[in-house]
């Protein structure tokens, strides 16, 4: 089936004029039409303009002048990001009906290299959560385990590659939101290092940690999209001059050689032991693989979780103060004055979790308390910073699993701190703005995927893509389908 | 004028705000211009849609940093962006980006002249920020049901200065604020326009017993739109708080509104509560390190300052300090004078044709009205050489020079046509001050009988009957001349 | 830096993120974010003394960009999203001082 293709396979088909992106999209829109009432991945659809654009990219094939390695490729887009004339609602009531007038750069890039744009897929509002069930409109569920979540809070993207409702799709990551979910569906998903990716257009959660990436059926496609969206762009004045080298070209390398870390901190007590055993397996693969393992000590995990619910929710507290009602988004009618018309919009717009963060955060940078949170956390996260600048002198890559528990039932996880605990192996990398992939590594026996996450060095996309592709070459989890129509 | 007798002693701190000149606003492209139909100059950046991100603009930062060395500021190694937080409409993001830690510059200070002495008035600090929306209220604040809001002029890149509480009076306020605002036009930073608002002031203010070193209880003052409001807002304030004071009350620390209408300050309407602004250094953008080398080169760029400048004409072209004040008020006025003088180099006569006429027809403090003069610099030049050298009387001049602001045509051009040259030579003249004495027997009887003044009726008629081309004081002798031989 | 938030500081926090919560929202609120703080308390035990902050992952400085004005987006575009305008204003409701 089409749809089951890699990007790259399918690339290779228009290629050869063996498919073409049109046959492509609609076998895609098929598929959603049937198979998305069941996985909930996608907020809203976009069969005209898909079909539109997959024509388009349909004579550029024919013509033998692609505009890119990807040209014609049916992608989903997390509802986080700004699609200029296409409904964008973050997963929340606040911007139920918000149609942007712009286009993220990341989008303006898709668009430029020819791929076909999906719709926009469901997500925890404002991309705060782990299981997509802070969705304001509904949950996804894991194709895997329709009874389960996919994660977050990148859930819809997750789902939408794992069900094959996508040929790739884009997410966000600001304490793992797109490594957790890429875990939990058996996808690859890539968090890049934090500059790698331009924000703008990506509605900000936390400005200092988030990062938009890919997810994708395999390590090869991954990189094809991260070349595409990743470089500078002055339009977002946190996105890093460094060039971004062909993150294709280098995958093959073997990795003999290759120093892995292996940080005794990230087996914490109370993980699954089928994830535990699933990953130090896969240390062994890639130990197989000529690579060096060793144990390192990244002392200040453990208050990695502790000062991320201190920096993300500020950060958090203060970008959503511009949903008021007065510009965009909902209004609730009637108010006496506009400061009630403020607090009444909000209550109402915001759902219960993203409220519980703009009081945290507000709480965290108020006069009186500034020093002792907020500003602790940020020393915290100077430490965070040290311990893997130290780990990086002595490895390359650092392996670990991506989260300590396989993915849980909906409604399972109803206590906040409960939730939290789930990007306790993911949220150091964000504090530290390094370059993280997860990519399958294994099933429960309840046929659960479990995910293998490689850290990098800052703007090493290219040896953890390695790392990560060689493994996956050298293991046959990819075979494995949901059990999906 | 500061009483040193009077009981109290009052204190005034000042805090500016400059519209700044830039092409584009402080964080996006957007243009800055005045005046463009509501919302039509705004972009996802300065309307605060989601998924913005701002880009500060390097012109701006320059600026900052022009104003800072023109007020002996430190530039700070580094600085960086941090948000203010509080709601209200015309606040897109609910945040003003702005700077607080660590501003663009600090201690710095403004000199001014009390009573001949120099005074120092110390800068404490300078920083960078955005300018928010605008507000309409279908009424007005205290009654409007709904108000109305326009982004246009959110964004626009905005310098606030704070002074020390250092200055003593109301007038010495106003002072202050002429002479900054001065320095900001010589350095081409900004409009310095009160009443369309590219320079706002808050004023505070509070007393103290005299001779006493803490601080009084200061009240902030703001809708202070025109320096003479601030001195009448400080006047008024100081003498409601001296009273107060004198009734044995404790003053309020509180922000009041100038009611320029009523003459009077009052409390703002509704709870005043002290702002919690939950600053934090902006994460979307990057600090700023400005190094020493592009800050000499900046300050190695400055162009002469007002005071300096005024002192240099005093010295050089020995003007009064009444002249150099005024020739000095603008750039733009003192360069046009400097220009006029290097043609015809008679710096009093210059100065005297600039301050009467010149300025009888344009504004001295408008910029933009003087570059578009009828009468550019070597055109007055032209004017005055002919009143030097005797061509035209003086008082001709004063016609040709009105004809010169109408016409946009030069002296000469003028002057040649109308045949407005002074006549000098004495057998001309000699024969109308015989026809003049003839003519006004009964003047002449009056000088001759001791009324020395009557000569001048007699010099009045030989004017008119030149159409004022006599040279007067040919004129003069002749007839003092021919008076006594009568 | 306890673990103890009172509830006349989650009505305080409220008041300043200008969220409306009724008094159950309050108490549920208050009960979640001590929990929360008490979880976060653990970061006392951790010795920062002399670290500096990290306000940013990755060092840069001077990003700017030059005066130069870039098209804006059409008033009407920029409206379209408004729940309530007057002409080509945003319109708010009656607005007070806090």
């Amino acid at each position: 089936m089409i749809t089951q293709l890699t990007v790259h396979a399918l690339v290779e088909q228009f290629r050869r004029g063996a498919a073409t992106p049109s046959a492509a999209a609609r076998a895609y829109l098929d598929r959603i039409a049937a198979v998305d009432p069941s996985v909930r991945a996608y907020i809203t659809v976009t069969p005209e303009r898909a079909l539109a654009a997959a024509a388009a990219a349909d004579a550029r094939w024919r013509a033998g002048r692609p505009l890119s390695p990807i040209d014609g490729v049916p992608i989903a887009v997390k509802d986080l990001l700004c699609t200029k004339g296409v409904r964008t609602t973050c997963g929340s009531r606040i911007l139920e009906h918000f149609v942007p007038p712009y286009d993220a750069t990341v989008i303006e890039r898709l668009e430029a290299a020819g791929t076909v744009l999906l719709g926009k897929t469901n997500m925890d509002e404002f991309a705060m959560g782990s299981s997509t069930e802070h969705s304001a409109f509904f949950a996804t569920r894991n194709p895997w385990d329709l009874a389960r979540v996919p994660g977050g809070s990148s859930g819809g993207s997750g789902a939408a590659v794992a069900a094959d409702l996508a040929a790739a799709a884009l997410g966000s990551d600001t304490g793992g939101s797109i490594r957790q979910p890429a875990a939990f569906t058996g996808t690859v998903g890539l968090k890049p290092t934090y500059g790698r990716v331009s924000r703008y257009g990506l509605v900000a959660f936390a400005s200092s940690l988030d990062q938009i990436g890919p997810f994708a059926k395999d390590v090869i496609d991954a990189a094809l999209v991260l070349r595409v969206i990743a470089g500078r762009d002055p339009l977002d004045s946190t996105s890093a001059d460094v060039p971004a080298p062909d993150f294709v070209a280098e995958l093959g390398r073997p990795i003999a050689g290759l120093r892995l870390g292996v940080p005794q901190e990230y087996f914490v007590e109370g993980m699954d032991p089928e994830v535990e055993a699933a990953v130090r397996e896969a240390i062994e693969v890639l130990k197989r693989l000529g690579g060096r393992a060793e144990a390192i000590s990244l002392p200040t995990t453990d208050y990695a979780l502790a000062a991320y619910y201190l920096i993300a929710p500020a950060e958090a507290s203060s970008n959503l103060a511009r949903y008021d009602g007065v510009k965009y988004g909902s209004r609730v009618a009637g108010a006496r004055d506009v400061i009630d018309m403020y607090s009444k919009t909000r209550a109402r717009g915001f759902g219960p979790e993203v409220k519980r963060r703009i009081m945290l955060g507000t709480y965290a940078l108020s006069a009186g308390y500034y020093a002792a949170y907020y500003g602790k956390a940020q020393k915290v996260r100077t430490l965070v910073r040290r311990d893997f600048d130290a780990a990086f002198a002595r490895v390359d890559v650092i392996v670990a699993p991506t989260t300590p528990n396989l993915p849980f039932k909906h409604g399972e996880k109803e206590d906040p701190l409960a939730m939290y605990l789930n990007d306790v192996l993911t949220i150091p990398v964000n504090l530290a703005g390094l370059p993280g992939i997860s990519v399958r590594c294994g099933f429960s026996l309840a046929g659960l995927p479990i995910g293998l996450q490689f850290i990098g060095r800052p703007f090493d996309e290219a040896t953890l893509l390695r790392a990560a592709h060689a493994y996956e070459q050298a293991t046959s989890w990819q075979t494995r389908r949901p059990p999906l129509p | 004028m500061t009483d040193p007798s009077a009981a109290y002693e009052i204190v005034i701190g000042l805090e500016v705000h400059a519209q700044l000149r830039t092409h584009s606003k402080m964080f996006c492209g957007c243009p800055t211009a005045f005046g463009a139909p509501p919302n039509s100059q705004t972009c996802p950046v300065c309307q605060g849609m989601p998924g913005s991100l701002p880009v500060i603009n390097r012109r701006a930062v320059e600026f900052g940093v022009r104003t800072a060395l023109a007020f002996h500021c430190r530039v700070n190694a580094s600085c960086r962006f941090a948000r203010k937080h509080y709601y209200y409409p015309d606040m897109p993001k609910n945040y003003q980006i702005s700077q607080y830690e660590e501003p663009l510059a600090e201690d710095g200070w403004l000199e001014l002249e009390a009573d001949g002495q120099p005074r120092r008035i110390a800068i404490q600090r300078l920083h960078l920020e955005e300018d928010v929306g605008r507000l309409i209220h279908e009424g007005t604040l205290e009654t409007a049901h709904a108000s109305l809001v326009d982004f246009n002029r959110s964004g626009v890149p905005l310098m606030e200065t704070v002074s020390q509480p250092d200055v003593r009076s109301p007038e010495e306020a106003a002072a202050y604020l002429r002479a900054f605002r001065a320095v900001l036009l010589y350095l081409g930073v900004c409009d310095g326009n009160m009443e369309e608002g590219s320079l706002r002031c808050d004023a505070n203010i509070s007393l103290r017993r005299r001779g006493a070193s803490e601080l009084g209880t200061k009240v902030e003052i703001k809708n202070l739109n025109s320096f003479k409001n601030v001195q009448r807002a400080l006047e008024f304030e100081a003498l409601r708080q001296r009273e107060a004071l004198d009734r044995g009350e404790r003053i309020v620390q509180e922000t009041r509104l100038w009611d320029a209408d009523r003459g009077r300050t009052r409390p703002m309407r509704g709870k005043e509560q002290a702002h919690d602004y939950r600053y934090f250094p902006e994460p979307d953008l990057v600090p700023l390190e400005l190094g020493r080398a592009s800050v000499e080169a900046v300050g190695a760029d400055l162009p002469e300052l007002p005071a300096a400048r005024r002192q240099r004409f005093v010295r050089e072209y020995g003007l009064p300090a009444y002249d150099a004040d005024l020739l000095t008020q603008t750039r733009a006025l003192a360069d046009y004078y400097e220009a006029a003088v290097r043609e015809v180099p008679h710096p009093k006569l210059v100065s005297n044709w600039i301050m009467s006429e010149l300025l009888r027809e344009i504004p001295a403090d408008d910029e933009r009205a003087l570059a578009a003069s009828p009468i550019p610099p070597r055109h007055l030049a032209g004017l005055l050489r002919l009143v030097a050298d005797g061509t035209i009387t003086g008082k001709i001049a004063k016609d040709v020079f009105e004809k010169m602001f109408r016409s946009g045509e030069d002296a000469l051009t003028i002057v040649g046509r109308e045949g407005l040259t002074q006549v000098a030579d004495t057998a001309a003249l000699g024969a109308v001050v015989d026809q003049v004495l003839r003519a006004n027997p009964k003047a002449v009887e009056d000088w001759r009988r001791g009324k020395k003044a009557a000569a001048g009726a007699l010099v009045g008629q030989v004017m008119k009957a030149t159409q004022g081309k006599a040279n007067p004081s040919v004129v003069n002798s002749l007839l003092e001349a021919k008076l006594s031989q009568l | 830096m306890g673990g103890r938030i009172e509830t006349r500081e989650v009505e305080q926090v409220a008041r300043l993120a200008r969220l409306e919560l009724s008094a159950e929202e309050t108490e549920r609120m208050r009960e979640q974010l001590d929990r929360i703080l008490g979880y976060i308390d653990k970061l006392r035990r951790l010795d920062t003394e002399g670290v500096p902050p990290t306000s940013h992952a990755v060092p840069m400085v001077n990003v700017m960009r030059e005066d130069e004005p870039r098209p804006c987006l059409p008033s009407q575009e920029m409206l379209a999203n408004a729940p309530d305008r007057s002409g080509d204003f945003f319109r708010v409701p009656r607005i007070i001082e806090d």
